[in-house]
């Protein structure tokens, strides 16, 4: 028999008050880093010392942002006496600190520097709703909950989701440097847009790393689906039901083996598979948000 | 799903620059020239989209196979449109002829693609890499060491090769040289292992069963047909296969939350003491919990439910017994505020059922109407409205026992009736109104509700999606490589491909050139 686990609801407003400095460190790195990027847009030189300058300092700020929010997610679980991911709340900033983690770790192997700025926006955006819109005091897990596959089958669907997140960032600088509407245009505003977008790496580059994280993504959503039915018939009496966190998790699996199909398919790589990725990613989205929150099914752990 | 084979082709990807063929007369080759559709690899992309797309109404329309109750209120909110969506399988999405069109024309699409190339690859991995292409200046990473320059060697380089697992074939003058045959090989693993996790779900789904059985405290139920309140057997499965044993539920227990004030009273664990005991051997108590599924031969038990069953005694106006036993209750709230059914057939010198509330804990809202105010029995009651008239059991048609069908009855007791409901607590015994006897609030005992499933596939499927990852990781992370280098009267050329998109292949060549180049 189980002995009652004592929370600390204390230690979940510190931790709380912790994530919310994590985000002001983030939302002044994305400032800067954006900064930098109107500023290498309007250099006339190919090679502007300052914007370097400005997007070490963004990067910086990032990691130290990212310091803190670790530390916020971590009194979080101590704070719940479990992993942080049970709820809407915790799905969100420990997702935003793997996203963080992930993006700073790939940047020793690949310079995706350009992409920073919209990293840490959506970063903002994520710690920013799951702030207002998603709070929640600790609770301890209902009997449904209580299974080490919760450790093991959510914490890699973050992980899947954090690398999808930064493949759908490539793709989508892909989509607007290959947009017609963009590169047509002789509106002022959309000319500085331009030249922002000239100072990325070429699509074929965008192309190639962009598949690489998604191809990580989808081998990690992949055992996501294995562990969640390898879960389901331990709680659920069935390995696969059709469940509407089910059906999404298998479409989110089909769309983006479909973009494995176009990325070898001649006429469907290049804009196309990007097209994809970015279908696939508002499925994660998607997936996150309005199935969570609005669709009847057994996956109920908003916990709103 | 076919991609560029091994072959010569391989340079050039002629497969996708030759135009589609125009369908000619005969049956045939149209029929030919469909099968190459099919099993392209813009089919299979396009399907796979289409059955994204097809699985979408799923989860926006209940499902009969997941929420049957849910799709009974759409019908009842929805009168007009229900039937129309019926139509188009809505309500059943994932056995709909149209989902599993695709899915078959998808699985049909994959195995004219991989059967193939199963032979194909199996060749490939017995032949010494392929002869080079007439102009290795063409391929994606290419260098040219001038003739003058006598210090690289051919030897070298295969040496190097060699020590990076390539499979080398090593000429006068050349050199060929293949890596990473396991990509195709993950590739070929991932596709035919996922058919065999369809199958095994399909024939798996066939052979299975599953049961439900809702069990009060001190109750035995035995494993048969009989035995269930409802059961579902796949399309192969024969009921005569069901293992005998039998579970009574000893003990049901929640334990809630009395230490944090953040969901106090909130439930922490549901515990099912039973005793099982299967044919000629000696019974053996057991506990069942959520995620915690009682393991039986040929049989998973698991709790999918639980509540209260109060303990009922009718008699009729001379005294006599006309019911007597626990009746389950169920819960609409997470204070598990339960609703409940009493149907007395067997009453004289009339019939009457009641509709039922049951409040653990009764408290009472603003609006006067009662709720409970906690899961567990501290202070509970039974209250109850009274229908007179036939209860429509005689006929012989199944009714639910959860529902009582008021229309035909007369209302006798609660409601517009004129005369109160009846309240009861505990060990109470109150007079039914209209002469039709007393009714006795005797005890409460907890119900569990179990479900028995066996499924012959669970473990196969398991088995495929295994060898489906494995063969995924093979797949994505191994670059297949060719290197061809040749001496020709300006000099030796080193050229690489890859099957994929290879970033590092300049590295390669240039590691190469630096191989043979390096002294001993």
């Amino acid at each position: 028999m189980n002995s009652t686990v004592v929370l600390n609801p204390e230690l979940a407003t510190l931790s709380r008050i912790v994530v919310l400095a994590a985000l002001t460190l983030y939302s002044v790195a994305f400032l800067v880093l954006a900064w930098a990027l109107t500023r290498r847009a309007g250099a006339k030189k190919a090679k502007d010392s300052f914007a370097n300058k400005l997007e070490l300092v963004g990067i910086s700020l990032m990691t130290l942002g990212a310091v803190v929010h670790g530390v916020g997610v971590l009194t979080r679980g101590i704070a719940a006496q479990r992993v942080p991911w049970a709820n809407m709340y915790e799905f969100s900033i420990t997702g935003a600190f793997i996203v963080t983690a992930i993006y700073l770790l790939a940047l020793i192997w690949r310079d995706i520097r350009f992409i920073s700025t919209f990293v840490s926006g959506f970063v903002v955006l994520i710690i920013g709703s799951a702030n207002t819109l998603f709070y929640v005091q600790v609770e301890s897990l209902m009997p449904a909950l209580q299974d080490y596959w919760l450790v093991i089958h959510v914490s890699v669907a973050i992980l899947a989701t954090a690398f999808f997140m930064i493949g759908a960032a490539l793709a989508a600088t892909l989509l607007l440097k290959e947009s017609k509407f963009i590169n047509n245009s002789k509106l002022k505003g959309v000319k500085i847009i331009k030249n922002v977008l000239n100072v990325f790496p070429k699509s074929e580059k965008l192309e190639r790393q962009s598949y690489q994280f998604n191809i990580i993504g989808f081998i990690l959503w992949t055992f996501t689906l294995i562990a969640g039915a390898i879960w389901a018939d331990k709680a659920w009496h069935r390995f696969w039901g059709w469940d509407t966190k089910e059906v999404w998790t298998f479409i989110i699996w089909t769309i983006y083996a479909a973009y494995l199909h176009a990325t070898a398919t001649r006429g469907w790589d290049g804009k196309r598979a990007a097209w994809l990725t970015m279908i696939g990613f508002t499925a994660i989205l998607f997936n996150f948000t309005i199935v969570n929150l609005y669709f009847k099914g057994l996956h109920v752990y908003s916990g709103l | 799903m076919s991609s560029p084979q091994p072959s010569e082709k391989y340079v050039v990807r002629k497969e996708y620059n030759e135009p589609i063929e125009a369908p000619d007369l005969s049956f045939k080759s149209w029929l030919r020239w469909i099968w190459r559709q099919l099993t392209s690899m813009r089919i299979a992309l396009i399907l796979l989209l289409l059955l994204a797309l097809a699985s979408v109404p799923g989860s926006l329309y209940p499902q009969r196979s997941a929420d049957p109750n849910g799709v009974i209120i759409y019908f009842k909110n929805n009168p007009d449109i229900a039937p129309w969506l019926d139509n188009l399988q809505l309500f059943d999405v994932y056995s709909s002829s149209w989902f599993s069109s695709i899915y078959l024309l998808l699985f049909i699409s994959l195995i004219g693609c991989v059967i193939p190339r199963v032979d194909v690859h199996y060749k490939a991995l017995m032949a010494p890499p392929p002869q080079p292409p007439t102009s290795l200046s063409r391929l994606p990473a290419y260098k040219l060491l001038a003739n003058t320059d006598k210090k690289y060697k051919l030897s070298k380089a295969e040496k190097y090769l060699k020590s990076k697992r390539f499979r080398v074939v090593s000429e006068k003058g050349s050199i060929r040289a293949e890596k990473g045959y396991l990509r195709e090989t993950g590739n070929l693993l991932f596709h035919t292992s996922l058919i065999g996790v369809l199958i095994s779900v399909g024939l798996g789904g066939a052979l299975s069963y599953s049961a439900q059985r809702v069990l009060v405290e001190g109750e035995t139920f035995v494993n048969n047909e009989a035995g269930y309140d409802s059961y579902t057997p796949g399309l192969l499965f024969d009921s005569k296969n069901l293992t005998p044993f039998s579970i009574t539920l000893d003990k049901f227990e929640t334990t809630y939350d009395y230490v944090n004030p953040n969901n106090y009273g909130r439930p922490l664990d549901f515990i099912a003491s039973v005793t099982s005991k299967l044919a000629n051997q000696d019974p053996t108590t057991e506990v069942i919990r959520v995620n915690n599924p009682l393991q039986l031969p040929n049989s998973k038990v698991y709790l999918t439910g639980n509540g209260f069953a109060p303990v009922i005694v009718l008699r009729d106006a001379d005294g006599k017994v006309s019911f007597s036993g626990p009746v389950v209750f169920l819960p609409q709230d997470s204070n598990l505020t339960s609703l409940g059914v009493i149907k007395n057939p067997d009453a004289k010198p009339q019939q009457y059922g009641m509709m039922a509330f049951f409040y653990p804990t009764v408290a009472k809202l603003k609006t006067g109407a009662l709720t409970s105010a906690h899961p567990e029995i501290i202070n509970p009651l039974l209250t109850l409205n009274v229908y007179v008239g036939n209860l429509g059991l005689d006929n012989g048609i199944a009714s639910n026992a959860f529902d009582l069908q008021t229309h035909g009855l007369k209302q006798v007791a609660g409601g517009k009736s004129g005369v109160k409901g009846i309240k009861l607590e505990r060990g109470q015994t109150a007079e039914l109104p209209a002469g039709l006897g007393t009714i006795e609030f005797k005890g409460i005992k907890r119900f569990a509700s179990l479900d028995i499933t066996y499924n012959p596939g669970e473990l196969y499927v398991l088995f495929f999606s295994i060898l489906t990852f494995f063969g995924l990781i093979m797949m994505l992370i191994t670059p297949r490589r060719r290197v061809w280098i040749r001496k020709t009267p300006e000099g030796i050329e080193v050229g690489a491909l890859a099957k994929s998109r290879d970033e590092s292949l300049p590295k390669l060549v240039k590691e190469i050139t630096k191989a043979m180049k390096k002294k001993d």
